[in-house]
């Protein structure tokens, strides 16, 4: 049960976007640029892998669920090579391009606070081929996930726990997109 | 020296915003509806507060020291009530519900789950509201995004009270909305 008396039985976020819908609308709007907006050198598929990453090391049953069904969608691959990644992206072997192994490790810095990341990550980085703003965007989306992570379970949302439901919700996500009907 | 290559005319968050306008747009939406424009809850100084102290919690040094000047001028110029907020929130005046509240700003830093039921019943025993509850829980999960990003970022953050107090006075005015003035336009008495 929540912390708080929400007057709906939306799970995770969504509960908390119907409860409060004027913080519901810059949260939306900031997940919709972050991880869906395609004018992107990350694919979709690689955000929401930052996404589900930072979410699993906060923890966070909700949210590594939803993204983590996100990312298998547009990846097109099953939960099982999600949850690998997950526990240890390093030994991804080909499944994870060297700039994606370098993002993830600097996304796994920012979990743990904005100063743990380190000049030696920024350049193994660089050197993998990332850009600016792909080190922009994977600092931004693993510090919104702390976000987000404190956000559903600082409120003590309730998340189904089977996970068929996520994997079954994701297609429509990935095409409706975080800004409508996202607490419906 | 920043990770990215940032412009200097603009401290912090500030040189995050100029470089790239698409985030900056929902992320100055989500401050201006969660500490600046009026809401059924808690004052505008209580919520800078609270955003205060968890970046100082975060060890985030600009977003401590901007969010402190703003808080500053949204409590009428109390310099004082921000600094013992800092200190020790249990000794500082403020109304206990505020230091419930601060509790729970304090463990949602830690992490969510830390956030217990007998910590929410406590803010309500000192009259915090659901929505107050909610708000303070949000406004302390944001900001360990906000100290994360411009601390993962390595932006420039200037040890330069007056720099901080002018940004403060202009952001408790005028909102979050408005651009930023660069630093070099700002006529400082003491510029580093």
């Amino acid at each position: 049960m929540a912390h708080i008396k929400l007057d709906n039985d939306l799970p995770g976020i969504r509960g908390l976007m119907a409860y409060r819908p004027e913080m519901a609308e810059p949260l939306n709007a900031l997940a919709e640029v972050l991880l869906r907006d395609d004018n992107n050198t990350l694919t979709r598929g690689e955000r929401e892998l930052i996404g589900t990453y930072v979410s699993y090391l906060n923890d966070c049953f909700f949210c590594q669920n939803v993204h983590g069904a996100l990312a298998g969608h547009y990846l097109q691959c099953d939960i099982e090579q999600i949850d690998g990644i997950k526990q240890d992206f390093r030994s991804a072997g080909a499944d994870l391009s060297p700039k994606m192994k370098a993002l993830l490790s600097i996304a796994e810095s920012v979990q743990k606070g904005g100063k743990q990341v380190t000049t030696a990550q920024i350049e193994t980085a660089k050197t993998a081929g990332a850009t600016d703003i792909e080190i922009h965007d994977t600092v931004l989306i693993a510090a919104s996930f702390c976000m987000f992570n404190r956000y559903v379970d600082g409120l003590g949302t309730w998340a189904p726990q089977d996970r068929q439901f996520y994997i079954e919700r994701a297609p429509r996500r990935a095409e409706e997109g975080y800004q409508s009907s996202v607490y419906k | 020296m920043p990770h990215i290559n940032l412009s200097n005319d603009f401290p912090g968050i500030r040189s995050l915003f100029v470089y790239r306008p698409e985030t900056a747009a929902p992320l100055n939406a989500l401050v201006q509806a969660l500490l600046h424009n009026p809401l059924p809850s808690l004052s505008a100084g209580e919520r800078e507060l609270i955003a205060t102290y968890t970046s100082s919690l975060n060890t985030c040094f600009y977003c401590t020291n901007i969010h402190g000047a703003i808080a500053q001028h949204q409590l009428g110029n109390d310099a004082e009530t921000v600094k013992q907020v800092l200190i020790n929130p249990e000794t500082a005046p403020i109304s206990n519900k505020l230091k419930a509240l601060l509790k729970i700003a304090a463990k949602v830093q830690s992490g969510g789950k830390n956030v217990t039921s007998a910590d929410v019943e406590f803010a309500r025993s000192e009259g915090a509201t659901d929505i107050e509850i909610h708000d303070a829980v949000l406004i302390a999960a944001a900001f360990c995004m906000y100290n994360r990003y411009v601390d993962g970022l390595a932006t420039w953050q200037p040890d330069n009270d007056e720099l901080y107090d002018k940004m403060g006075e202009q952001r408790a005015r005028e909102g979050y909305l408005t651009p930023p003035l660069k630093v070099s336009e700002m006529a400082l008495t003491d510029s580093k």
